[in-house]
This record gives C-alpha cells, structure tokens and sequence, in this order.
C-alpha cells in the first residue's frame, strides 16, 4: 500500500493534470457546443502554445512574455482559421467538419516537425517556479502549486466571460439553441468567430503553463486530444462547468491508478468513460438537446 | 436479352479488378524491382474496404479502426508465435474471430451515439486497447516491441506444398484476400442489405420508421468492418513475418480515414486508390531532400483541399468526369408503364394481411386508443385523447396551430411514448414499442415535412418501404440484388402507376419537383401495404391542382385501409372523412361525422370561426 504522503503527493498531481484538462476541454467543449464543430485539431493547438513558450523563453527569458504572446499566438491564429476555412463548414456534416479538422492537425504538427524537428525540446521552469513547497507531511514542486493557480485563474477568467458579460450571455444560448438565438436577431455566426478564437486561446495557455512539465514533441498535444475527449464526454458535451469536474476527475483517476499500477491509468480513464455512458449518456452537466 | 446484357455488365467491375491484381504486380516490379509496394497498397485497401462500407455506405465515421487491425494482428501472431497453433489458417480465423468479438462490445456502446459522440468514442476505444496492448497485455503481444518471426501459410495439395512466403507469394496470398473481400463487398452493397445501409446514411428516422432495424444494421456493419480490419492485420504480421504495436494506434486509423477520404468514400476501391497515393507520395517524396520531410504536410493538405473542394474523393471525380462519357454508365433501365390489369394491381397495393393468420374478429378494432397523454416539461401536448377506429374507417383530426394534432400522430406511430394510456392496433398493445416495430404491425406514417432519401432514384426509395415488409426488421442477405425480390419489383411498377411516378421512377429524388416529391412521401408510407395509414399534412405546400392529385389519390388507395388524416384544408378534411375529430389545447373537443362537426357550435368558437356559419 502506497504511504499517505505518496498519496497526497499523487492526489497533488491529479490535480495539477486535472486543471490543464480542464483548460484545454473547456476550450473544446465551448466551440463544440456553441458551433457543433468537434475541433479535432484542438490537441495541435495546446502543441503549439508548448512551441510558443519554448520560442519566447529562449529569446526573452520571460515567461510572463511567453503566456502572454502564447495566448495572443492562438486568438489569432484561431481567428483566422475560423474565418479562412471552419467558417465553410458549419452547414456540411459533422463528419466533414472532423475530417477537416483532423487534417489541420495534422499539417499543425508536421509543419513544427518541420522547423523544429522531432526531438523533445526542454523548456525552463520560471526562476520564481524554482524550488520546492513544504507541507506539514510532505514536499511538492512549487511550480506545480503555481500552474494550479494560474489555470484557476484563467478558468475563473473564462467563467467571467461566459457568466457575466453580453457575449458570454449568446454564446451559452447559442449552447442551448444556436437556430433561435439567430432568429431573435442576434449575430450568431460573430459569436462563433469569437468562441472559436477563444476556445485555441485556452489550448495555447495550457500549452504555455505545461510547457515547462514535459516533454515538448510535435506530437505532444494528441494524447491530451483524446484525453479530453474522455473529459467532454464524462462532463457533457458543451458544458462549461462540465469540463472543468469532467477534467478534475480525469486527472484524479490518471494519477491515483499511477499509484497503484502505472500500466492500468489510462485504461481506467476509458473504464470510466464507459460506464458513463452507460449510466448517464448525456454525461454529468450535458443536455439532451445536442447530440 | 437486355437482362442477360445488364447481368454481365454487372460483373464488369470484378473482372477488371481481376485483371489489375494479374497485370500491376509486372509492372510495379518493373518499375521497382520488388512487388512490396503493391502488396502493402492491398493491405491497406483490405482494410479499408471494411471501412468503406462502415462510412463511405453507412456513414459512420469511426476514428478507432486500429483497434480491430492490431487486435485481428496480434491475436493471430501470438497463437502462431507462441505455438498454441500452427496451422496459419486457423490462426488467421481465431484472429478475425476476435477483432469481430470485440467489435461486437465497442459497437454496442459506441452505436448508443451519433456523429460527434460516435467518432470520440470509437477514438477512446482505440486509444485504449493501443494502451492495453503497450502494458497491461505485454506479456503476450511483447509490448513496445511487437511479435517477431510469424510464419506464412502453407498449402497442401497432396504431397506437395506451397509456402506463401517470399515476395511473389506474398502478393498471391494477399491479392487473393483482396480479391474476395472485393467481390463480398461488392455483394453486400449491391444487396437490400446495402440499399438499407444507404438509406441510414442518407436518412435514419426515416430509415427506421420504414421498419428497419438501424441499430441492429448499424452493429452488423461495424462488426463487417472490424473482419476486414482483423483479417488485413493478420496478413500484415504474416506478410512482415513481424506483428508491430504501432498497428494500434491512433496514427493507423487516422492514415485509414485520410485515404479513403482522398480516394473516395463510397466507392469501394477508394481507400485503395487513397493507399496508394499515400504510400508512392510517401516514397517519392522522400527521394527529394528539398521536400522530403515535408511529405506529410503535402498529404495533409491535400487532404484538407479535397474534403473542403472534393468531398467524394478522386475515384468520385472521375466517375464525374467519366459519365460525361456514355458508354461508361450502364443504360436505366427502361421504364415499362405497369401493364397489369387494374385488379391485379390492387391486389398489389391491399393492405398485407396480418389479421388473417392471426383470427382476428371483424368486431376488433383497428385502431384503439386509450386515453393518452403526453407532456413537455410543463407543456400539456395531448391530454386524455381516445380513440376507436374500426377497420377501414376513414378518420381526420382537425384543430388549430398547437392543438396537439401532430404530437397525437407522433405518438400513434410510436415515435414517442406517451406519459399514460394504451395504444391496440388490430387488438396488439403497441404502446411504446418504437416507430420500427410498430410499421412492422402494419402501421406507416407519411410525414409533414418530406422524410426521403435524396441520393436514390424514386424507385430506390420505394424499395426501402417495401423491403422491410418481406425481409422483416433485419436479415443480412447479402448474395440477393436488391431489386431481387421479384414480388416487390411487381409491386413497385404497380405503385409507381399509381402515385403517377412512372416517367420519373430512375430519376434521383434530389432533383425531382416538389409536386412529386410530396406524391413519393405518401407512396413511402404505402411501400410496406400498411393496414393503418397516418397522414400528416399531406397536402401541405401544395398549389390548388395538385392538391386534387393527391386527394384523388389518397381515395384510390384506400382499399379497406384504415386512415387518419391530419389536414388543414378544411375542403379536403370534409369531403374525405367519415368521422372527425377535434382537437383543442391538446383534449378532445368534439367527435362526429362531418355534418355534426360541422353544426357543432363549440367548434365553430374554437376554431371553424365564421366558415361553416
């Protein structure tokens, strides 16, 4: 049996993991829900956000530049992206709009293969990341505390955003009915432009914030993909507030079972997926009415 | 003479692949001096003609494919490898046998969902079992390094025996797979149990209220697909003589999706056409430095132009092209105008008797409705609504917007449960029993709006209601035509005539005017000679002369049927019904005959206004 300490120190872990899929989901989740578009490329885009960060601290040794020009990196490209091409396909099959996207991805990442090459790229822990915590029973990296903090923050950022403003206000509508927020006069199709910007903003801060915790590889962002589409699914397709327990709880499961059989985490998050949807097929938070 | 032409025809496609599997192996040795290449295009393409028909026909896009691939692989490399077997036949069978057993299990969750869900679950799945081969499993499948030194087949023919290994006999082995997992595809899909697989990807309600089982189809096809996966990647462990975990991953169903997408969805030999750009582009590529690790960026953005420009894929483009070219297309068939006597096409058209075998009284009746209600939320849709149609009778149901008169209906074909009361049609409570099993009892709704299938001829369309009544609600009888069942085929002239479709019974449904359209809803709905016919609107959108079109035809095939009409022409719902009923705010306001209606003053305030005054 794994010591209390180990198991505080895991559960810490979880959490740490659980906040950035909570991130990166609810950026997928908000465009899933607002423009039905599943973004198959939303894993290359927390990718990038690592390059990004990787990029900037090497030339300016600043990370506050880094998230800052991460964030900026993704709201456009995301904005052009939803102009150039996603815009073509919001009245095509879902299918193709996962095809499309899927092909983004891959050109995403090959293109970083390209100019970066394939080999895992370290990216530094800010010096006021350095060092360690001191709890009562055990001890945990002090930058892990602090991307729980900042992925808090940003969370209750986008919450501002959805809860309290105007935009925030069509956007969760058009969640719930798309059609009828456009008939009763309101430029949807803006909102869109708007979700789909700011649903990669959030993948490319996450990507920013865990840059420093792991091996950056042009492919880094697809085991997160998937990982977050067993977070959606748990959560509710659309929810918000769905992604966020939905990412908690994935990461509490792919940390915990780390303790007890390393081999069997990422099995028990697809066990608990299936049972999900056995049980509950709309998921935690999600509504019947998109499916 | 025109059939037996037609028949051969038919079989053109084969013998041309037949003679692409002898002539291309001489030529890309030729040119490569080996027959490798080919041999790993046919793979893949054994794969992806299971694919093929799970999305190009069906329209699922599954993103875990990889799963059955490497489960078909490694089942198969471990009982050979390890020496449980060695017979390589029967190695290969208990491989496919076990990428179709866990088909079965993913299917039966993944299917619970459409579109979005089902793409990210099938994805999970195969995530998953990537996992699970990689540690849990490593024991068995060598984990990160796969199974080595899996042995190829052996023939005996006596005392001699052929050894399928080496590069040529590769090839043979692999293109006769090829082969016969070609010509089985294209059976299926030339089948009723492709034409019902169409009419899923085209339109599933509708699929479904023509009394097909689209779950059961949706699972028979999914597990279709996971044989041929099971099947290619056993051959790609014995073609290697190696079994590879990357046969797992997410990277081999997304190559899976991407070709057939480039070669063409729907199109059977597309995923080949897709294996084969993606393979010689990769080789080629690679030979030039400037572009060479680039390769895969061009494929992808290759791939995003043709989804975005060219969604049927190369093999769709060229058809495009070449039916500009006559002698390409096979010749319609020509339309023969129903030559019958007029009995016998009313025998054709009767109601199928389901009362007969089952004894039932002529004093039972023929719709019987207890009492239903259905809410939403707070909204009282129907409240306490009953109803006894004996047979044969004539009924409508009039009211104003919002009256409840299409939810009734609704709940009447069983499309939705209602909250409380009974439904008996012909003496058989089929309350809740879902709209499929219920047009198998007999019953068949035409809707208000046109539920059809847009991509099938006028014809097609019409077989998809009419199959369902012979081969009931599933039955995989791939090695029949469609069109060969030669009652239906006789049925179908018949009906044909009579909706006024004749002219236009091999035109696609896409461009057909909406006068015919709204003709082929109704003669949906007859496809399946229903015992009880539901109308809903019928007449709805039409212009004054076709409106007596179709109330003429609506009397001509009666035939004993019982009938409850849902209009707002207030004309038409007098002059056809025998009784009425009346709908206010979701109750029952008044029932009668016309005449009675039309006197009753209740009515006359709720909703007849100054009309009937």
């Amino acid at each position: 049996m794994p010591t209390l300490p180990q198991f505080l120190s895991q559960a810490f872990n979880g959490v740490a993991l659980g906040s950035l899929l909570a991130l990166i989901s609810c950026g997928l989740t908000i465009i899933l829900g607002t423009l039905g578009v599943l973004n198959f490329a939303h894993g290359a885009m927390f990718m990038v956000g690592a390059y990004v960060a990787f990029v900037v601290l090497a030339a300016f040794h600043s990370f506050a530049a880094a998230l800052v020009l991460g964030a900026l990196t993704l709201l456009v490209f995301g904005f052009a992206l939803e102009r150039g091409l996603i815009r073509l396909y919001y009245d095509r099959p879902h299918e193709d709009q996962i095809l499309v996207t899927f092909g983004l991805a891959i050109m995403m990442i090959e293109a970083v293969h390209y100019a970066f090459g394939g080999e895992s790229q370290r990216v530094p822990v800010p010096p006021w990341g350095r060092g360690i915590v001191h709890l009562h029973f055990f001890v945990y990296p002090l930058y892990r505390v602090e991307a729980i903090g900042l992925a808090a923050v940003i969370l209750l950022a986008f919450y501002l955003l959805l809860y309290r403003t105007r935009i925030g206000l069509v956007v969760r509508a058009g969640i719930e009915d798309p059609l009828m927020v456009q008939l009763l006069g309101t430029n949807v199709r803006r909102a869109f432009m708007v979700v789909f910007s700011i649903g990669c903003m959030a993948a490319g801060i996450a990507g920013v914030i865990y840059a420093p915790l792991a091996a950056v590889i042009p492919n880094m962002g697809e085991q997160f993909l998937v990982q977050c589409f067993v977070v959606v699914v748990i959560g509710g397709l659309g929810s918000f507030p769905g992604a966020i327990v939905g990412g908690l709880v994935v990461g509490q499961i792919l940390s915990l079972t780390t303790l007890f059989n390393p081999a069997y985490a990422q099995a028990a998050i697809y066990a608990v997926m299936t049972l999900v949807l056995i049980i509950r097929p709309r998921g935690l938070f999600g509504t019947m009415g998109r499916a | 003479m025109e059939g037996a032409r037609r028949r051969l025809l038919g079989w053109l496609p084969e013998l041309f692949m037949a003679l692409a599997l002898i002539v291309l192996p001489f030529l890309c040795y030729a040119l490569l001096g080996s027959v490798d290449l080919l041999t790993r295009i046919l793979i893949w393409g054994i794969f992806g003609l299971g694919f093929d028909l799970l999305f190009g026909f069906t329209g699922l896009l599954s993103f875990g494919q990889a799963a059955f691939y490497g489960c078909g692989g490694f089942v198969t490399a471990y009982l050979l490898t390890s020496g449980d077997l060695s017979n390589v036949w029967l190695a290969m069978a208990a491989g496919i046998a076990s990428a179709a057993a866990f088909s079965v299990i993913v299917g039966i969750l993944a299917l619970r969902r459409v579109g979005i869900y089902f793409a990210m679950i099938t994805l999970a799945f195969g995530e998953l079992s990537y996992f699970l081969e990689n540690s849990p499993l490593a024991h068995w499948t060598g984990g990160e390094n796969g199974l080595p030194g899996v042995p190829a087949p052996r023939l005996h023919f006596g005392s001699f025996v052929y050894s399928f290994s080496g590069s040529w006999a590769s090839y043979e082995l692999i293109a006769a797979f090829f082969f016969v997992g070609f010509v089985f595809a294209r059976f299926v899909v030339r089948s009723p149990v492709g034409d019902v697989l169409n009419a899923i990807r085209q339109n599933p309600l509708r699929t479904a209220a023509l009394g097909h089982d689209v779950h059961a189809y949706k699972l028979s096809v999914f597990v279709l697909a996971a044989i041929f996966a099971g099947c290619a990647g056993a051959l790609l462990g014995i073609f290697q003589g190696y079994m590879p975990p990357n046969a797992f991953t997410l990277e081999t169903s997304g190559q899976l999706v991407i070709q057939t997408v480039i070669g063409g969805a729907g199109t059977l030999i597309g995923p080949t056409i897709g294996a084969a750009i993606w393979l010689v582009l990769r080789q080629v590529l690679q030979q030039l430095p400037a572009i060479g690790s680039l390769w895969l960026f061009i494929l992808g953005l290759v791939f995003v132009l043709l989804v975005t420009f060219l969604p049927k894929g190369i093999v769709g483009a060229t058809a495009r092209l070449g039916s500009k070219f006559p002698f390409f297309e096979l010749r319609p068939v020509v339309t023969d105008a129903f030559q019958g006597e007029k009995g016998t096409a009313q025998a054709l058209l009767a109601p199928f008797s389901t009362a007969g075998t089952r004894g039932s009284s002529p004093a039972e009746l023929a719709l019987h409705v207890r009492n239903v209600s259905k809410a939403y939320g707070g909204i009282h849709a129907v409240e306490g609504v009953s109803l006894e149609l004996p047979a044969g009778r004539f009924h409508a149901i009039i009211g104003p917007n919002g009256a409840g008169k299409s939810t009734f209906l609704r709940l009447l074909n069983c499309e939705e449960r209602p909250d409380t009361g009974r439904i008996l049609l012909n003496g058989i409570d089929i309350t809740g029993i879902g709209v499929t099993r219920a047009h198998q009892h007999g019953l068949a709704k035409s809707f208000q709006i046109n539920q059809l299938f847009p991509q099938f001829t006028v014809r097609q369309n019409l077989r998809i209601g009419a199959l369902s009544r012979l081969r009931g609600p599933l039955r995989l009888d791939v090695f029949r035509p469609a069109d060969g069942f030669s009652k239906i085929e006789l049925m179908l002239a018949a009906l044909l005539d009579r909706l006024g479709l004749t002219p236009s019974a091999d035109v696609r449904v896409s461009s057909l005017p909406y006068g015919e359209k709204r003709r082929l809803e109704l003669g949906l709905a007859l496809a399946s000679r229903p015992s009880v016919l539901l109308l809903d609107e019928p007449l709805a959108g039409l212009s004054p002369h076709e409106r007596e079109g179709i109330k003429r035809l609506i009397q001509d095939v009666r035939g004993g049927r019982t009938i409850v009409l849902v209009e707002h022409d207030m004309d038409a719902v007098f002059q056809l019904a025998e009784r009425i009923t009346v709908l206010h705010e979701g109750r029952k306001l008044a029932e009668g005959t016309p005449q009675e209606i039309s006197a009753d003053r209740r009515v006359r305030e709720a909703y007849l206004g100054g009309i009937a005054a």
